[in-house]
């Protein structure tokens, strides 16, 4: 169903004639960060919806299963976060209704997701997210990615926003085929903690989910210890006084 | 004061402090009164917390203007709704009614609302839209501009499972904090109260409420202090 249409029809007060675009974001969440291990993908994402420089929104969950095969993960405006979520349901009903045996796997969303970011930012209206979207099915693991303005992409790992910067360095270095279930949580929580330390919008407060061809699990949310005790930390000042 | 520069054609805003808070049995919505032209203070006793159903109201803030068409265009469906549905609507039904609006006219609406009542099937629940339309279910939400002075408070004094006095009593107390901070909130603070047996509507006024660091006791005149102490009248 064409996205433009479904917006219109969801629109009740405004004319047909004004194009709505989402100028500036209000409620955003910060990075997502996913990579591919043995048995499937695995994605982490903070629970903090920020809007503006205020952490407003503690417990927002920005990992959602698609379908039975995959995982999204997103990062942007929560609203439009969520619309999308609205289109992958009517999306996934239409699937479930041809009884046919078949269902959606992640290549199939993420094209559909694809299709709809491009062509809302042709129209100047762009859904103001980066998405990440993994999965596995019939033993193919999937990770890739589509941002605002449409681009897309598969890798063995992906991440939004800060988490390029500051993940996938991490990533590139320690990231190989085959990782095992536990070695993927552990990088993932690096990654994490120090998006944590770093990313000004990041909160303490975490979901990792994962995915395999038996489906999708998202962990309860948690929080992960920090670490402080360096002497350079408890006296930075020692010997420059007046310095910081 | 600069007379010459002060817009008294501003749009109509309710700066606003809003807050909703559930509790063991249903909810405690809370705002302040106060909606202002720029500076001016156009309305010292409006009623921000507006009735959707019987069941369910809602706190506006932002845009004035917005605010109330968002309501009246809510009110509108929901009653069509509890007629075909043939029972009350349930507050989440209400809330993303809400949030369609919002979401739909994201780049012209300026409002933050809260949606807050009592059904039978979820009991009492309180729904956050903010700017934007994201929708939020949340054990107890703030918004508007008073509540920037909120966010510490309640992160101390917010506990699960209180009891509807202790539910209202914190209401009251965060609206009378914001006031004092936040020069777009002031009046009286409103506040309702839905649970299972229905909706109680209270009203706080200005002299009723504690008072503050550096707030002094309101006196009918300078003579009353004179009179009462007489020896040492004027000490400055």
């Amino acid at each position: 169903m064409d996205s433009n249409q479904a917006a219109k029809q969801h629109s009740l007060v405004g004319s047909e004639a004004d194009s709505q675009r989402t100028l500036y974001p209000y409620v955003t969440g910060t990075s997502v960060v996913a990579l591919k291990y043995k048995d499937g993908i695995l994605m982490a994402a903070d629970m903090g919806g920020s809007y503006g420089s205020t952490l407003r929104y503690k417990s927002v969950e920005r990992l959602k299963a698609v379908g039975k095969h995959s995982l999204l993960g997103a990062s942007g405006e929560i609203s439009d976060f969520q619309e999308i979520l609205r289109y992958l349901d009517e999306l996934i009903l239409y699937d479930n209704m041809w009884d046919d045996g078949n269902s959606f796997g992640p290549k199939e969303v993420h094209s559909y997701l694809t299709r709809v970011m491009y062509n809302r930012r042709n129209k100047f209206d762009p859904l103001w997210n980066s998405l990440v979207l993994g999965g596995v099915k019939n033993g193919q693991k999937y990770l890739g990615m589509v941002s605002m303005i449409g681009v897309n992409f598969e890798d063995n790992h992906v991440a939004t926003g800060f988490g390029n910067h500051l993940a996938r360095p991490l990533l590139r270095d320690e990231w190989h085929e085959n990782l095992s279930f536990e070695d993927g949580v552990k990088l993932l929580e690096k990654c994490m903690r120090v998006l944590l330390y770093r990313d000004r919008s990041a909160i303490n407060k975490l979901q990792i989910a994962k995915i395999t061809e038996e489906g999708v699990t998202i962990s309860p949310p948690y929080a992960l210890k920090t670490f402080w005790g360096f002497s350079a930390f408890e006296n930075p000042t020692v010997g420059a006084e007046g310095s910081w | 004061m600069d007379l010459k520069e002060v817009n008294l054609s501003a749009p109509h805003s309710m700066g606003t402090t809003i807050i909703g808070v559930t509790y063991n049995g249903g909810v405690v919505l809370g705002a302040d009164s106060r909606t202002s032209t720029g500076v001016y203070v156009a309305n010292r006793a409006s009623d921000k917390i507006t009735q959707l159903t019987d069941n369910v109201y809602v706190c506006r803030s932002g845009s004035a203007a917005d605010s109330q068409i968002v309501s009246d265009y809510v009110r509108y469906f929901l009653h069509q709704h509890t007629i075909q549905l043939g029972q009350p609507a349930t507050v989440k039904v209400a809330a993303n009614l809400v949030r369609l609006i919002s979401y739909s006219n994201k780049n012209m609406l300026q409002t933050g609302l809260i949606v807050g009542g009592w059904d039978k099937y979820e009991g009492g629940k309180i729904y956050g839209i903010p700017l934007g339309g994201t929708i939020i279910e949340q054990p107890f939400a703030i918004g508007g501009s008073g509540s920037s002075y909120l966010y510490g408070f309640f992160d101390q004094a917010w506990k699960e499972g209180m009891t509807k006095d202790e539910a209202e009593q914190l209401v009251v107390k965060a609206v009378s904090l914001a006031i004092a901070r936040d020069g777009a909130s002031g009046g009286v603070v409103r506040t309702v109260i839905i649970n299972s047996e229905g909706v109680t509507r209270n009203f706080y006024p200005g002299d009723k409420l504690s008072l503050w660091h550096e707030e002094l006791e309101p006196q009918n005149s300078l003579l009353d202090i004179l009179n009462a102490s007489s020896p040492e009248p004027m000490n400055i």
